[in-house]
């Protein structure tokens, strides 16, 4: 049976998409970005064990060189995720579409939908494919959250089912793009322009941190991309870099103010964007 | 009782109108005309039968639901006034009105499905002109009535003047009126119960009903009262009288003494007593005899019920299960037990001949009562203790819905939400629509961070409850009763509910 990484699932979640959804974490990461706030998702854990001996809780064991959890010993602590070297969690259970779905409908009848977000959920079009599937058979939307990367043009049945995708645009130069993930961003500015142009952008994020991301750039060249229609019914969210659960150069980073924020938001709306969320 | 009075009459605690109504109070507290059944005197010893201190000679009902589209049709023959032709004279008339309803409070406890009064008078006008008239009536209401019980009704459809109304609220942060929203999905727009939400999140109000769930409750409208009351217009309650669940679980030897001896005497002294106290007020006090309301239509004594209430369902079964450690909203046997309490009394009820009561089919009705000042480990109706709330909501609202169906007069809980609810009010409106998909017939939400927080049904400001206690009079009377309860139920730690 076809699988995916599961970090988490919550079952309810005001801040995922439109009304109140469901949202799915899956593990694992094709780029790194620098203020990523959950670094945890971004790899499979490697089985290195350097969670094992300190976990407060006795729920992590090697086993045949593995690392496994035990989820009803475990006391939520996050020890494990804060002392990995190798951006992973112990925490992750691969999990059926079936799985997922059946968590899903513990939250029905007080969702409108589901979200599934990471680590990048692009990097498993199969899996959701199936959940989506399942999803629609109780009336639920679904939505991706992704960060782009991954050519959603080359799926053309996942996008038939899915109904829109929360997109990051994270920089507009290559070579800020570049410093920020480790990767470029060539890929994200084509499924901008497919994405809308197949109605499935539900909305597109900027995380604002100035000297790291080139917001205002961004803003403009989302614009010069999409048509005036198109980026008056966008909404765009402009989000204030934060340093929780940030690891490495960035961790005490301060967050950008609300001077900045509103210089952006002036600009977006200089550029045609009506729905423009500070957050 | 000398004392008593003295001590009133010289507080610097209370404001001139809270010492009126105490004086009142020991007044009418030196007669003893009910005739009060041997068991219930057994009982209230205990503290396991309660009389909600409406006092020992009723002479007005506990609660009056005036039919408020008849007085703006008919006008008032005592009050002189005539039928209003524009919203100055509605809202002037409506102001005079309210300080001629009685109830417990002393003030109006029902102010009106008032967004459906106002709205036909609105056409013609801007909204550069409605809003300050708007904001005067309102300000009437915080001022003069003063008293946090008093409640207004908005919905099920969205009118302008709702809109309007939502709109002041959310600016003046006003404890009165309570306001409700009465909502149905297939009635209640999504932008307009969404607004709703929002402004609930900034000031407390409006809470939710479930108006789907309550609105065949009579073969007559209804209007919800006070701490969430659901009564028929043209008429209201006669009383409130409760079944104090943990106090009569401490009497108790084992599960079975509960439910096999105490629960049946308890509830048959109950029922007797509130016939007793209704008798008194239909034949004796007058009021439906003489009063203005009764004598031109307003309201009906046909159309009042007695609610029989019970409080603090999760505290008597906690003490009951305490030697398994099973509690209420956590373990299985203990919500059965629950489950299998409130059915009893629900078939008590349901069988029990209440007098003077046509309009419920000669019964009570069950209500669950929402606390008192003085409570003490008597968790407000079938709430969940704070504290041992479910970690997800949706439990939470999935065990509500189990107890909230043996309530047609009324039942509800109260969900302090952080400020990231704020962003997405359609999100906290998917999760009202689930809830009363699944029985849930009332819900509250305020922000945690705000200034207001609800106490069992009513809103204080926890600024006027830090000035109360610092020994200052305040002029909202409910900051008194919420000081305590604030306290005593623990109410800052209740679960704030993040998203």
């Amino acid at each position: 049976m076809l699988t995916a990484p599961i970090n988490k699932i919550l079952p309810y979640s005001v801040v995922d998409g439109p009304g109140n959804r469901v949202a799915i974490f899956v593990q694992k990461c094709n780029i790194h970005c620098a203020y990523c706030h959950n670094p945890e998702t971004q790899n499979l854990c490697s089985g290195c064990g350097a969670c094992v001996e300190g976990c407060p809780a006795g729920a992590l064991k090697m086993e045949q060189g593995r690392v496994v959890w035990d989820e009803k010993l475990c006391c939520g602590c996050d020890r494990c995720i804060k002392v990995c070297p190798n951006h992973a969690s112990p925490k992750v259970t691969p999990m059926t579409a079936q799985q997922v779905f059946a968590k899903v409908c513990e939250s029905i009848p007080f969702i409108r939908g589901i979200t599934v977000s990471g680590g990048e959920c692009g990097l498993y079009p199969e899996f959701l494919m199936e959940l989506f599937r399942l999803a629609h058979t109780k009336g639920l939307s679904c939505l991706m959250d992704s960060n782009g990367t991954i050519d959603l043009s080359r799926y053309p049945e996942l996008m038939e089912i899915c109904d829109g995708v929360m997109l990051d645009v994270k920089s507009w130069k290559e070579e800020t793009f570049r410093q920020l993930t480790g990767s470029g961003n060539e890929v994200v500015k084509k499924n901008l322009k497919y994405l809308a142009d197949s109605e499935k952008l539900t909305e597109v994020r900027i995380v604002c941190l100035p000297g790291m991301v080139d917001a205002e750039d961004c803003i403009l060249g989302i614009s010069r991309t999409l048509s005036g229609e198109q980026i008056r019914r966008l909404p765009l969210k402009l989000i204030r870099f934060r340093h929780f659960g940030v690891k490495g150069a960035l961790e005490n980073h301060p967050s950008p103010d609300l001077a900045y924020m509103q210089g952006l938001e002036a600009l977006a709306r200089a550029q045609g964007f009506e729905k423009i969320l500070i957050l | 009782m000398s004392n008593a009075v003295y001590d009133i009459i010289t507080s610097t605690h209370l404001n001139y109108h809270q010492k009126l109504n105490n004086l009142c109070h020991e007044a009418e507290n030196t007669l003893n005309v009910l005739e009060l059944p041997e068991k219930f005197k057994y009982f209230y010893e205990y503290g396991a039968l309660c009389d909600m201190n409406e006092g020992n000679a009723p002479y007005r009902p506990r609660y009056v639901m005036v039919d408020f589209e008849k007085f703006v049709r008919q006008g008032s023959k005592f009050l002189r006034i005539d039928p209003p032709k524009n919203l100055d004279e509605l809202l002037w008339a409506l102001e005079v009105l309210y300080t001629y309803i009685p109830s417990i409070t002393t003030k109006p406890v029902y102010l009106g499905n008032i967004d459906l009064l106002i709205d036909p008078f609105l056409e013609g006008m801007t909204d550069e002109e409605i809003l300050p008239r708007l904001e005067r009536f309102l300000g009437f209401c915080d001022r003069v009535i003063a008293n946090a019980y008093s409640h207004a009704n908005i919905g099920p459809k969205a009118t302008r003047a709702g809109r309007l109304l939502l709109q002041l609220e959310a600016k003046l942060q006003l404890e009165v009126p309570n306001l409700s929203l009465k909502y149905d999905p297939d009635i209640t727009p999504d932008d307009f119960a969404e607004q709703a939400i929002l402004c609930s999140l900034k000031c407390g109000n409006p809470a939710i009903c479930n108006h789907k769930a309550h609105k065949d409750t009579y073969s007559f409208d209804y209007g919800i009262s006070s701490c969430y009351n659901i009564l028929p217009l043209r008429g209201g309650a006669y009383t409130l009288s409760r079944l104090v669940l943990p106090r009569l679980a401490k009497m108790a030897k084992s599960v079975d003494d509960f439910m096999d001896n105490l629960l049946p005497e308890a509830c048959q002294a109950l029922g007797e007593y509130m016939n007793a106290r209704v008798s008194f007020l239909v034949e004796k006090s007058g009021f439906f005899q003489s009063d203005f309301l009764a004598q031109e239509g307003l309201v009906e004594r046909e159309r009042f019920v007695g609610m029989y209430g019970i409080a603090g369902l999760c505290d008597c079964v906690n003490l009951l299960l305490a030697d398994k450690g099973q509690r209420y909203g956590n373990s299985k046997e203990a919500d059965d037990l629950a489950d299998r309490i409130m059915t009893y009394v629900q078939n008590f009820v349901a069988n029990f001949p209440a007098k003077y009561s046509e309009i419920a089919g000669g019964h009570f009705l069950l209500h669950a009562q929402a606390g008192l000042a003085t409570d003490e480990g008597v968790t407000s109706g079938v709430r969940i203790v704070v504290g041992d709330e479910p970690a997800n909501l949706l439990d939470h609202l999935r065990h509500s819905a189990r107890f909230h169906r043996f309530f047609p007069t009324g039942c509800s809980d109260i969900f302090p939400f952080d400020s990231t609810a704020e962003r997405n009010p359609a999100a906290l409106l998917d999760i009202v629509k689930g809830a009363f998909q699944i029985g849930d017939k009332y819900c509250a939400f305020y922000g945690a961070d705000g200034d207001m927080v609800r106490i069992t049904g009513y809103l204080v400001k926890k600024s006027d409850l830090e000035k109360y206690d610092r020994g200052e009079v305040v002029l909202q009377d409910n900051v008194i009763n919420g000081s305590s309860n604030y306290k005593l139920n623990r109410l800052q730690d209740r679960k704030v509910q993040s998203v």
